[in-house]
């Protein structure tokens, strides 16, 4: 095998998994397997092994086994991360318990139903929103907007959905309707946008009694980020944000605009002009 | 919004109660700043030392805005870990409704009594 | 289509205290509650119990009902409450209103986050708390006169 030139020492480690088929469990249980697990396997790739060697009945969700879909969030070792961004052997020495994310409801297995969030998520109108929605669809220019401007609300655009910071929130534990991090996350991102102009339709949902102030700042969703999104930071300038627009204290600013064609931009100082034509 | 508003307020009684309280506590407890409005022998807690603290008119008025400002937060901290049970709506205007009635209540008894042993200290000094 | 059934999996009460690992910050966000809810009961007794002052009843004073040892210590877990909500109340105004989190950054791993940024502002204020703590312990003692 090709697997030889790279450490091919293996190690039993018991994998305690939590089962629930909705047709003959009234709760989940769990049941261990004992696998062999080789250097730089990750939890994705030891279900995977359980799954075509031991029990095919086993569920869980994945898709694009890197980090980038956010379907495999599982429970792993009480900590909610990504099974395929997490080597075995990183967190376990001899027992790897595998959870479903709890918060959710569990559909089967490993797989928690996450409608829950994407609902919520929908909520915020987690899009941008302009008056002028004719020259958002139209193709006629783009928006301006610096590099600063970008890193405003960047960090907070790299969230994939997985719900892993759903899973750690304590609020959420008790508060169903508790829009929660990844929701509220997103709806910061869009506030910071300057091509938006939705920030105060937005507050009608963030600003609610299961909004962005049942957040305790107890900080598990930043905790467990597998993209290190800090949705709790998100919540934080979200809350300052609604303060400051209750308070009437926030300074009015116009979405950024469009450039039509070249020169419309804003050049940057001390760059020289092009060389003349040689052809 | 409406929640920001209640919210804000939260934070803003809180810093409030934090200087208040604060003060309060210093004025109780604290050994050396305790005969400054304790003029009488004994701890500051005494019902002398006490009776004089009623006869000032600051510590009348700074009772009752302690009290108020702390009911509000005390009272919204509870409706805020309440809220986060999943109740149903018509059990959180129900308790939304209990703690208004509640908070106006002892706000009521505390404002009566400070003004009671206010109107009290200023006899018993007079006479 | 026929209704799935599915298996609620929220962690309920229990999950306010240990959903996933344990961070200080949990730890804080549960101890802030549990110091609020007893600085609640004990201030709403307070109000009654001074108010009755009004009707010429002073019950905390020398041969009064509340001026027992049980009570003096007590008072002590109060001020011990107090101490603790105020110190970290500090921070959470300003974490919550967005001044102690830090700016957005470019995710890089291994990540950071805006729990570094206000770390030592917890730290800080834990100190203070422990100061006060030894101070408000010392005085009920009777060590400060």
């Amino acid at each position: 095998m090709t697997m030889s030139k790279t450490n091919t020492t293996t190690r039993e480690i018991n994998f305690h998994v939590t089962r629930y088929n909705p047709e003959t469990d009234r709760t989940p249980y769990v049941k261990t397997y004992r696998i062999p697990v080789r250097e730089g396997m990750t939890v994705l790739d030891g279900l995977h092994y359980i799954k075509d060697n031991v029990d095919p009945t086993l569920a869980w969700r994945y898709s694009c086994r890197m980090g980038v879909c956010g379907s495999c969030g599982m429970l792993l070792n009480g900590r909610p991360t990504l099974a395929c961004n997490t080597q075995v052997l990183h967190i376990a020495d001899t027992d790897l318990t595998v959870g479903p994310l709890p918060n959710f409801e569990i559909i089967r297995d490993l797989v928690p139903d996450l409608m829950t969030m994407f609902e919520k998520h929908s909520s915020i109108q987690p899009h941008i929103l302009r008056t002028d929605e004719a020259g958002l669809n139209s193709p006629d220019g783009e928006f301006y907007q610096s590099p600063a401007e970008l890193e405003a609300y960047l960090q907070f655009a790299y969230c994939i959905k997985c719900g892993c910071c759903m899973a750690a929130c304590p609020t959420l534990a008790t508060d169903a309707r508790y829009l929660g991090p990844m929701p509220l996350a997103a709806a910061e991102r869009y506030d910071k946008d300057t091509r938006d102009d939705g920030r105060r339709a937005r507050n009608e949902f963030t600003g609610t009694s299961h909004g962005a102030f049942r957040c305790h700042y107890a900080g598990e969703c930043s905790r467990a980020c597998p993209k290190g999104v800090d949705p709790a930071k998100a919540i934080q300038y979200l809350k300052r944000q609604l303060v400051l627009d209750y308070l009437h204290l926030a300074r009015r600013k116009k979405p950024c605009q469009k450039m039509h064609g070249p020169g419309q931009g804003k050049p940057l100082p001390n760059i020289p002009a092009a060389p003349a034509k040689t052809v | 919004m409406r929640e920001t508003k209640y919210w804000t307020w939260h934070m803003s009684a809180g810093v409030v109660i934090l200087f208040l309280l604060g003060l309060h506590m210093l004025i109780m407890h604290v050994g050396g700043i305790t005969h400054l409005f304790a003029p009488h022998t004994g701890e500051a807690i005494s019902k002398e030392n006490s009776l004089f603290r009623d006869s000032r008119m600051f510590f009348t008025v700074t009772y009752v805005l302690l009290l108020g400002v702390a009911l509000y937060h005390g009272l919204y901290g509870l409706r805020t870990i309440l809220f986060e049970l999943t109740l149903k709506p018509a059990v959180e205007k129900a308790i939304t409704f209990i703690l208004l009635v509640a908070g106006l209540g002892l706000f009521g008894l505390g404002t009566w009594a400070a003004i009671a042993t206010h109107a009290i200290a200023i006899a018993g000094g007079r006479g | 289509m026929a209704e799935i059934k599915r298996y609620d999996n929220r962690l309920g009460v229990w999950g306010w205290l240990g959903g996933g690992r344990w961070g200080i910050e949990r730890y804080a966000y549960i101890l802030h509650r549990l110091t609020g809810l007893a600085i609640l009961l004990y201030f709403l007794m307070h109000v009654v119990v001074t108010s009755l002052r009004a009707t010429g009843q002073y019950l905390w004073v020398e041969g009064g009902f509340f001026h027992q040892p049980i009570f003096k210590f007590g008072e002590f877990l109060v001020f011990a409450a107090f101490a603790y909500h105020a110190l970290n109340g500090i921070r959470l105004v300003l974490v919550e209103l967005g001044f102690a989190v830090g700016k957005p950054i470019e995710p890089i791993y291994p990540y950071k986050t805006s729990l570094n940024v206000q770390r030592p502002l917890l730290i800080i204020m834990m100190i203070l708390a422990a100061i006060l703590l030894a101070a408000g312990g010392s005085e009920f003692l009777g060590l400060g006169k």
